[in-house]
């Protein structure tokens, strides 16, 4: 299935966000998603189907002003 | 300061950007000792890990983390900004910014206003960045707002106070709401003043990460929090448009021949 993450288009086999994350390497690492614009809690993500087009946000720490 | 029922160690908040490097920044927070140091999100392509050590990073300051929503411009962007930050940084304070305007990073604040209300209504502690005006003020507080961060001048400019007038009027509506100055401090001579105009606490980030020494900027923000507080404390005299003698002239001498 095609989706696009961070405004990248990607192809994954995860059907769920969870997986997709391992999937695109993200694994363990310290990341808050979103998909299509809405907040997907770290809980919510075993649950989260991805459906073919899904807009994807993955957002990790970053120094701010 | 105290915000949301928890006391600040200082006044001085501090951001981590535009440091040459990781270390010049830990340098910088070692020697300002801030209360609380500003963090943000950003996309991160997997195997890449530089939010990671960051985060690291910041966690070993241990000093409280204020994450913001910088580059937001619409409700919809800060409010879901605002529910990942609070995930990653396991703190609800946010440093609320929706800009409204490019060329002076001008908050939109009827924008700030709605995202402020839907994140208090969420269980976030709002620090809103807002433009000085009284009514904005008022609605924000109404809005479940406990802190309030006026802008002394646009983002990165280090102008300074722009709007004395302004900000006094703000200060002497609202004599009991924590008030920091956030945006455009460029020295500590206008930390100095912010805390003599009776606001209680500042952000800072360009002003230092852009010095020649940051380090040692960062120290003398700390200290200009501890001068501008002991004046504040201490209730400036007003000011006067006439000279007024301070020596008596009473039993001054007589030589006139």
């Amino acid at each position: 299935m095609q989706i696009m993450v961070n405004d990248e288009t990607k192809l994954i086999a995860s059907r769920f966000l969870s997986e997709a994350l391992i999937e695109l390497g993200y694994g363990e690492t310290k990341v808050a998603t979103a998909v299509d614009g809405v907040f997907v809690p770290r809980s919510a993500r075993g649950a989260k189907a991805l459906e073919e087009g899904a807009r994807l946000e993955i957002l990790a720490p970053m120094q701010g002003g | 300061m105290r915000a949301y029922g928890i006391d600040l160690s200082s006044p001085l908040m501090l951001g981590t950007a535009l440091y040459d490097s990781p270390a010049i920044l830990a340098d910088s927070v070692r020697r300002g000792r801030p209360g609380a140091v500003t963090v943000s999100l950003r996309r991160e392509s997997a195997g890449l890990q530089a939010g990671q050590a960051f985060w690291e990073l910041v966690r070993g300051f241990d000093v409280p983390v204020l994450p913001n929503t910088a580059g937001c411009h619409t409700v919809r962007e800060a409010v879901t900004t605002a529910q990942m930050a609070r995930e990653v940084f396991e703190t609800d304070w946010i440093k609320l910014e929706v800009i409204g305007q490019g060329d002076l990073l001008q908050p939109d604040v009827f924008a700030l206003v709605e995202a402020a209300r839907i994140l208090n209504e969420e269980g976030f502690k709002v620090f809103p960045y807002m433009t000085e005006d009284l009514v904005v003020a008022e609605r924000l507080l109404r809005a479940g707002c406990e802190v309030l961060m006026p802008w002394g001048a646009p983002i990165g400019s280090g102008r300074g106070l722009n709007n004395l007038f302004g900000l006094r009027a703000l200060r002497a509506h609202f004599p009991e709401v924590p008030m920091v100055i956030d945006a455009g401090i460029g020295r500590p001579s206008h930390a100095v003043t912010a805390f003599e105009l009776g606001f209680d606490a500042i952000l800072i980030n360009t002003a230092v990460a852009k010095a020649g020494d940051p380090a040692a900027m960062a120290e003398a923000f700390r200290l200009a929090c501890d001068v501008g507080q002991l004046a504040k404390t201490a209730d400036p005299m007003d000011e006067r448009d006439m000279a007024v003698p301070s020596t008596p002239t009473l039993g001054k001498a007589s030589f006139a021949s």
